[in-house]
């Protein structure tokens, strides 16, 4: 679960990516990536979506890409992968990368069920939740203003009341 | 691997570009960071130059663990000879622009002579170009990075840049990456300006190999871990640096009015909670935890509307308690003009207010000032100078000569309110009842400075064998130590210890809110040791970093006696130890610095630097420490 408004853009997530994934610091090679307005302060992560209809794993022509129902995710089978790339032209939020050096394309894998972007975010921009937990986290989030504003109004009258 | 990061040299002057690798030896020896700039620096200057003739040399670098997973390695440090001091110029910032330069396969950039004409500097994958900076020269640092990224055509470009303070050669025009992340002190931005360089762009694709990646990987989640779970830093991480204003205003620990009095009184308004109310969120520098950085936007007044990073404790003051205005609008807008300007807030505010108390004193009348009402409180001449100080106009072209060539064109006795160190203003606090902070900012090697040697933990009481835990280590101490911050016990080795700790954190490009600065529990030699090992493959023991540090504070003190520094420039103006603190609680009103004791404690200090009685390296310090030759000209 990615929530730009938690995220400070420090970049950590994308520090860790690509070590774990690479062996080598580098963001260009991260499978996630934090896309900043710095002049009006807002971050947004981006990363795979794990679409359920994925344009990648639809344009493949030699059906490298698939989905791994036990961790939800799509992945890409290298043995089958052929590096034509047409899955880095297809898919609309830029979360397939290639890299250059090993001439392979490579996105967000979940980390095989532990991803370091969550485990090292420590203000949960990023995070790892199970899929029915989403809605309910989100729910809350947003009650939770709404809370405040009600206890606001509930101090006000109690001190008129006084 | 950090260790193949390369020292490119850029001559300006002739368009000369040429770069060599960084030997393990000169890793070992300088480290990296600020450390390694004071070798740089040394070896490439002539002596006796004017700070801004094209004699004089810019070093731009990152630490040596820039960009690795040692959480919070953003720092930049940029040195040269100071146009404010005429002694060392060094300042420092965070942000992103040194781990673009880093990814572009550079960690220092030593730049000599001029350009005929403004131009920028873009360094991208092991190359060096120099850019024809005529679109941005004139532009506000922030424009400046826009224009540069649209010109080059992209995004992630990173770039340190100076702002029109720069270009007008302000003594004082700071450096700035981003928003806010300002190499502050000793005017190196107008270093830059007078080489017509207007930026340093960076961006970078290449691999930084680590040696041990995934033990880097496990040690960082620790390190982060110890980080954020100090107390200190999860308030850092909720209010930013204003909390310490809280912290010091309320005890009469801050400069106000000048140095007419230690604390603001009624300041509410500009307190840390205050200006909460008025932020919109924190912000983090690369790859940190702690996000100290609060973002907002200024509700009200010539600015309404702009978007910005800070205000830090040094603009509550500088913008607050100095001047005397207790408007949190004004803190914001001149948050705004100093980062939009390029001139350093602490210096300008320390100008502002200095002005303010020769216009109430009457060496200067509304004449002096173009008719603005210079008394303490008045928030829109505090706006007005920042703006007439940036661009020389009347009085501000004065102060942007900063303290002491100021008080000489002024003349008129302006000279003894001034409260500054080698020519730099002192920093927002008032020491008058804490020694071992009087001894940090008068030793300073770039004048008083709270970011040198500042034992700030001094302030908290600590028992004596949670101090002696600290403060022994790696080097054995069995000296006094007191946890009287009044006292004078103990303080000279708590200044050098940290002297020490700071520039091992300056070379490494760590933030100082990761060590041993304002929280006691934060990490220190031996957890440096290891995040080197696992980052960069060298070993260095705990006690070979810290007589790296030695050896580079060595080097930065050997700098400033070449251009002419002697024992007397280690001193407090007169008024520390002839003004009583006027406020603050019982214990801290009525303190003033005991000449004699104070006097003692440079000995001492001397004494733990290697140094002889005139503060002079001795020879066997420098035979002991490997730089008794030196310029060596190694790389």
């Amino acid at each position: 679960m990615l929530n730009y408004e938690k995220c400070t853009g420090c970049r950590l997530c994308e520090m860790v990516c690509s070590v774990k994934h690479e062996g080598v610091l580098n963001p260009s090679k991260s499978r996630i990536k934090i896309v900043k307005w710095e002049w009006e302060g807002r971050y947004v992560p981006m990363s795979c979506q794990q679409c359920i209809s994925a344009p990648c794993l639809q344009v493949c022509p030699v059906k490298a890409i698939s989905r791994d129902e036990s961790l939800n995710r799509v992945q890409v089978d290298y043995d089958t992968c052929i590096g034509c790339r047409m899955c880095v032209a297809a898919c609309p939020f830029g979360a397939m990368g290639f890299n250059a050096d090993t001439k392979k394309v490579f996105k967000c894998d979940f980390c095989d069920g532990d991803p370091q972007c969550a485990r090292f975010c420590e203000v949960g921009a990023v995070q790892y939740v199970d899929a029915d937990r989403v809605a309910g986290e989100k729910q809350y989030a947003a009650a939770e203003k709404f809370n405040a504003v009600l206890q606001k109004v509930a101090a006000a009258l109690a001190s008129v009341n006084q | 691997m950090p260790l193949d990061r390369r020292v490119g040299y850029i001559n300006l002057t002739t368009g000369k570009i040429e770069s060599k690798p960084i030997s393990r030896q000169i890793r070992k020896m300088f480290i990296g960071g600020r450390g390694l700039d004071a070798y740089l620096l040394y070896n490439n200057l002539k002596p006796g130059v004017d700070a801004l003739s094209p004699d004089n040399v810019a070093v731009i670098s990152g630490g040596f663990l820039c960009g690795t997973l040692a959480s919070a390695t953003s720092r930049y440090h940029v040195c040269g000879k100071s146009p404010l001091t005429n002694m060392l110029g060094s300042c420092n910032g965070g942000g992103f622009f040194t781990p673009e330069l880093t990814m572009a396969g550079f960690h220092h950039l030593v730049i000599t002579g001029k350009s005929p004409k403004p131009v920028y500097l873009f360094v991208h994958n092991g190359e060096i170009e120099i850019r024809d900076a005529k679109n941005v020269w004139g532009q506000g640092v922030h424009e400046t990075q826009q224009t540069i990224r649209e010109e080059l055509g992209d995004r992630e470009v990173k770039i340190l840049a100076i702002g029109p303070g720069g270009e007008k050669l302000v003594r004082f025009a700071n450096v700035i990456s981003g928003l806010k992340n300002s190499g502050g002190r000793t005017g190196m931005g107008a270093v830059l300006g007078s080489k017509n360089l207007k930026a340093v762009a960076a961006r970078g694709t290449m691999d930084l190999k680590l040696a041990h990646p995934m033990e880097a990987l496990e040690y960082d989640k620790r390190f982060i871990t110890q980080i954020t779970s100090a107390k200190v830093n999860q308030t850092q991480g909720r209010i930013g640096t204003p909390f310490i204003f809280g912290a010091t205003n309320s005890q009469g620990l801050v400069r106000a009015e000048n140095f007419r009095k230690n604390q603001l009184e009624n300041a509410d308004a500009i307190e840390a909670e205050a200006l909460d109310e008025l932020s919109i969120g924190m912000a983090a520098c690369y790859g940190c935890q702690v996000h100290c950085r609060s973002k907002f936007i200024i509700p009200s007044g010539k600015y309404a509307g702009v978007y910005d990073e800070g205000p830090e404790y040094t603009h509550q003051c500088a913008f607050g308690s100095e001047p005397g205005c207790r408007d949190p609008i004004t803190i914001l807008a001149a948050t705004h003009q100093s980062n939009m300007y390029g001139i350093d807030c602490l210096e300008a505010g320390s100008m502002i207010a200095w002005a303010m108390e020769l216009f109430e004193n009457g060496i200067l009348t509304e004449k002096d000032t173009d008719g603005i009402d210079l008394r303490f409180g008045n928030t829109e001449a505090v706006i007005a100078m920042m703006e007439r100080i940036t661009y020389r106009k009347g009085l501000g072209d004065i102060l942007a000569e900063g303290p002491l060539r100021a008080a000489k064109i002024i003349g008129k006795g302006s000279e003894k309110y001034l409260v500054q160190v080698k020519g730099m203003s002192n920093l927002n606090s008032d020491e008058r009842a804490t020694p071992a902070l009087a001894l940090n900012i008068a030793t300073a090697s770039r004048g008083s400075d709270h970011l040198r040697s500042r034992p700030a933990i001094d302030l908290y009481n600590l028992p004596e064998p949670v101090l002696r835990k600290i403060y022994s280590q790696p080097v054995k101490y069995d000296g006094p130590l007191s946890s009287d911050f009044r006292s004078y016990e103990g303080k000279p080795w708590q200044v050098f210890w940290q002297e020490q700790t700071y520039m091992g954190v300056d070379s490494l490009g760590i933030c100082k809110y990761h060590t041993t600065f304002l929280g006691a529990t934060l990490p220190n030699w031996e957890e440096w040791s290891r995040v080197v090992y696992y980052n960069t493959g060298i070993e260095m023991t705990p006690l070979e970093l810290w007589t790296a540090a030695e050896r580079t504070n060595n080097l930065e003190r050997l700098f400033n006696i070449r251009e002419g520094l002697t024992r007397k420039d280690d001193m407090l103006v007169d008024r520390y130890f002839d003004e009583p603190t006027p406020l603050g609680t019982p214990g801290i009103r009525g303190r003033t610095i005991d000449r004699e004791k104070f006097k003692q404690m440079i000995d001492l200090f001397y004494q733990y630097k290697g140094c002889d009685e005139n503060g002079m390296p001795k020879p066997e310090t420098l035979q002991r420490l490997g730089i008794d030759k030196e310029p060596s000209h190694l790389l």
